[in-house]
């Protein structure tokens, strides 16, 4: 196992590897069909050249290059040869519009892009005079950029080339790359993170490369990683996620990240590479756990009934014996040949075979969801993490497990609940500061240098794992007092297969009330199954059938909440389903598909008004954004679905 | 897109009629295609577009009148020696093997590059084997180059109509023509999807520098997309130029939005 070592900076690590597991699969992708394979000596060799091709064009200390386009392994090279030169390079996700990008462009001050694709290079072109540092955009994918004015465009291919034949014609430079890598320094800024702005604009998270080495080196002990894992690595450039469980840990462990052919292959590509570290966020597992049960709903009755009977084995005795725990020698029987004919092809069909260490975080995950993958024999855990950390705050160790909590902190993390609830944390990976945004940064931290995470959170009493509850701002009352934690309610709502998006109201008001969003495969299979026609996400949201389910799943939820003394008063009272999908496009979503409330109460505030006034029905006009940033508007009279309440048992008794 | 060259005509249509009985579906039709371009045949309803290009591909024979293609000239065609002598088509109506995955189905429109006979690949040894991987090589560039690796795999029957067409245009690109035929590649199709074909049409044009006719009634989409048009009404033509050309010309205006007599 290696691990971080001496070495302080990733383009060391980068040295350490290429000498250390030359031979060995540093980096996979999956080219006209066939996965190429690029060994650590291969890409250091690369690196190098790319590097000096870099400096060639300006490119020097302290000046940063933007990365815009998606997991290609000339994108994470162009991260590596940046910082070699000791410059910061600044991944930006593919997905965002002209004006995001311009925004973190303008804000990092980048002097280079390198972009993917054409679509990339025409976003950038088209912003180009706000971008007045910008002076190089190098490209990956030639497609259709041969007419293009070439004067400021070059070729990574021709980048490289160029780095190549400079080292060969001058001896000298070798020496003198050797001499900048040797003189990196673990204060270097080795990264800027854009925060998805979840809460307003995003900010530059500066994280140094002492620190993102340190942090992951712990975590790679932490789950026993290895130069021999595999990871597919499909997540966002430009998320704290793939930086660090893909790029950070895959230096420091020396393990292989896989690059998906294209964003949508992935479930294929997932499927053939068969990672051994797998990281999802838990909308992923959702969906892959919903289309399973609707081909389970087509299979031959035999299939069926076999499927649930072992499925019940595995909830009886699958998380017990993924941990080690003694189970009856009957129940070790059946849980083998559960394994044999249905686990091991589940895991098999959803490219999970060879997964040793599986985590997910993000939002709150169902406990039904946890505990299926659990039961199946996946070692799936939970971590709570932020950019502003490098990721890991805290996160389960093998055995302590809990769907309701993110774990204890992680390897020297120091985690605190401020008085406020709030959870705060002092930790290696910990960010420098934001980039040209002192105001900020004096804002996050603490006097004392802790971090505040604006999440509210407390230590559970019976195992010391750290449970969150919402984001610390948004959580609030009632007219009567009951706390409203908008996320908490969302997150029991989005535990229904039918509920893909649920957005809470309810602070300053008399009662809950939610808008909805179904989920269009699980409903879809459903209206297919019951003959229920419909041509569109619109038309089947309106159906009263839809409304009849989704109202039960709400009445169930109500009932549960019922059950919880504090959430007594904080039932959803009426509720309504949305005409469309909510969009990270229209602004309604973070990019990492986080619901901005703020956003949609301004946006549907008339919904709102129609809640409180007591409307049976309420019309709404929206303006779309669609994929290419042409604008259209949507109109809709929506139906407004109102329940009671759910009598605690204490409430009976009153009533008696 | 390539600036065509004016004097390299790769196929010329010199005073073709075609009769069906009593109909006469193209009357005295002459034009030219240059090397390069994108031309575009357009026309309303029965104009005799479809025809044309049939004439064109081999599959019906002109009563009068001769298509010249890379500088011979005949009057009878037949279709295989058509594709044989690098003329591609796609239908307004797909055509593919429904059963078959993508990636076969693009396959199947390298056959006639194959060398080795059907003994040979079904034992898939030896030169055939290395034969079919260099087609696959091929194939797999003309499916990155369309964007359907996510659907190589998949039965074209269970894809949605855009992508079907899609794979129809690989099929016909797995040929390497010199002269590709699209009927109607936007037919049916949604904006999105319009928008997507018109990409991959110019993009095929521009990279591979296949030279295309086109037929179409989707003015606008034509407009943009082709170097010259052709307009055809009742089988005549009524209209040869530039689209700015024959946007301004009143005959063709008359023949798409009718005059009254």
């Amino acid at each position: 196992m290696a691990v971080g070592g001496s070495s302080d900076t990733f383009p060391k690590l980068l040295v350490r590897n290429a000498a250390q597991f030359g031979n060995h699969a540093a980096i996979r992708h999956k080219d006209r069909g066939i996965w190429q394979t690029w060994s650590w000596a291969q890409v250091l060799d690369i690196v190098r050249a790319y590097a000096v091709g870099l400096q060639r064009l300006g490119l020097k200390q302290n000046d940063t290059i933007a990365i815009v386009g998606s997991n290609r392994p000339k994108m994470y090279w162009t991260v590596m040869a940046a910082q070699m030169v000791r410059a910061i390079p600044v991944p930006v996700y593919a997905d965002a519009v002209a004006d995001e990008l311009s925004y973190v462009l303008s804000h990092a001050a980048v002097k280079i892009v390198a972009a993917q694709d054409q679509e990339q290079v025409d976003k950038l072109l088209s912003v180009l005079e706000r971008l007045p540092h910008l002076q190089t955009i190098v490209y990956d994918e030639p497609r259709g950029l041969r007419d293009y004015d070439q004067s400021r465009l070059m070729t990574i291919d021709d980048v490289i080339a160029n780095g190549r034949a400079l080292l060969a014609a001058d001896s000298s430079l070798a020496a003198r790359l050797d001499a900048l890598i040797d003189s990196g320094d673990g204060s270097d800024a080795s990264v800027i993170l854009y925060t998805s702005g979840t809460t307003g604009a995003s900010k530059g998270v500066m994280l140094s490369a002492r620190g993102c080495i340190d942090a992951a080196t712990d975590t790679v002990k932490f789950d026993k990683l290895t130069e021999n894992d595999v990871a597919l690595a499909y997540l966002p450039l430009a998320w704290v996620g793939d930086h660090y469980l893909n790029y950070a840990q895959g230096l420091v462990a020396g393990f292989c990240m896989a690059c998906p052919e294209s964003p949508e292959t992935i479930e294929q590509d997932l499927r053939e590479i068969g990672p051994s570290f797998y990281f999802a966020p838990p909308r992923v597992f959702e969906a892959l756990l919903t289309r399973l049960m609707i081909r389970m709903e087509d299979a031959t009755a035999i299939k069926r009934s076999m499927f649930h009977y072992f499925l019940k084995i595995a909830r009886k005795h699958g998380e017990a014996i993924l941990i080690g725990k003694p189970v009856p020698l009957s129940g070790r029987i059946l849980y083998a040949i559960g394994r044999m004919l249905v686990y091991e092809p589940l895991k098999n069909v959803l490219g999970l075979s060879r997964v040793r260490v599986a985590y997910t975080a993000g939002e709150a995950i169902g406990p039904d969801l946890f505990i299926f993958y659990r039961s199946i024999g996946l070692n799936l855990k939970q971590l709570y993490g932020q950019t502003e950390a490098f990721l890991y705050v805290t996160c389960q160790p093998d055995g302590e497990i809990f769907a309701d909590t993110v774990g204890p902190p992680a390897p020297n993390v120091d985690v605190r609940i401020a008085e406020s609830g709030e959870v705060q944390f002092k930790s290696p990976g910990m960010f420098m500061h934001y980039f040209n945004d002192p105001a900020k940064t004096a804002e996050t931290l603490t006097p004392d240098g802790y971090v505040k995470t604006g999440d509210a959170g407390f230590f559970d009493q019976k195992t010391g794992h750290l449970k969150i509850i919402d984001r610390a701002k948004d959580v609030g009352r009632l007219n009567d007092g009951t706390i409203f934690a908008p996320k908490y309610l969302e997150n029991r709502l989005k535990f229904f297969p039918n509920i893909k998006e649920a957005v809470t109201f309810g602070d300053g008001r008399d009662f809950v009330c939610a808008m909805i969003n179904i989920d269009l495969t699980a409903v879809g299979s459903w209206a297919e199954r019951s003959n229920i026609a419909y041509g569109s996400y619109q038309e089947l949201a309106a159906h009263p059938l839809v409304y009849d389910m989704v109202g039960r799943n709400v009445a169930a939820m109500n009932a549960s909440l019922a059950e919880e003394k504090v959430m007594v008063g904080a039932q959803v009272r009426r509720f309504l389903i949305l005409h469309k999908e909510l969009e990270a496009d229209d602004g309604e979503l973070t990019r990492t598909q986080k619901v901005r409330r703020g956003f949609i109460a301004d946006r549907y505030a008339a919904l709102l008004t129609a809640f409180y006034s007591g409307a049976k029905t309420a019309d709404i006009s929206t303006e779309v954004t669609f994929e290419d940033g042409r604008k259209g508007r949507m109109s809709a009279q929506l139906k407004i679905y109102d329940l009671s309440a759910t009598q605690t048992p204490a409430d009976l008794e009153k009533a008696a | 897109m390539r600036s065509p060259d004016v004097n390299d005509v790769l196929l010329k249509v010199e005073g073709v009629s075609l009769a069906f009985g009593g109909i006469k579906a193209l009357t005295d039709v002459s034009f030219d295609v240059r090397k390069g371009e994108v031309r575009a045949i357009i026309g309303p309803n029965g104009a005799g577009k479809t025809s044309m290009l049939n004439v064109i591909n081999g599959f019906y024979h002109p009563h009068h009148g001769s298509i010249t293609f890379k500088g011979k000239t005949r009057a009878r065609m037949r279709p295989y020696e058509a594709s044989r002598g690098g003329i591609a088509r796609t239908f307004q109506n797909v055509a593919l093997f429904r059963g078959m995955s993508a990636l076969d189905n693009i396959m199947a429109g390298r056959t006639l590059k194959m060398q080795y006979g059907l003994f040979w690949q079904a034992l898939r040894f030896g030169p055939a084997l290395r034969e079919e991987i260099e087609h696959r090589c091929r194939v797999e560039e003309i499916i990155d180059f369309l964007e359907i690796e996510a659907i190589r795999k998949v039965p074209v029957a269970r894809l949605p109509y855009g992508l079907q067409k899609r794979v129809e245009l690989g099929r016909a690109l797995a040929m390497e023509p010199d002269l590709l035929l699209l009927d109607e590649p936007m037919a049916g199709m949604n904006l999105e999807e319009k928008e997507d074909m018109s990409r991959f049409i110019i993009e095929v044009n521009d990279y591979y520098g296949t030279t295309i006719a086109l037929i179409e009634h989707d003015m606008a989409v034509v407009m943009d997309l082709s170097n010259r048009v052709v307009v055809l009404d009742h089988g005549v033509k009524i209209a040869d130029g530039t689209p700015d050309e024959v946007k301004r010309n009143q005959a063709v205006i008359d023949a798409y939005l009718g005059v009254a007599h």
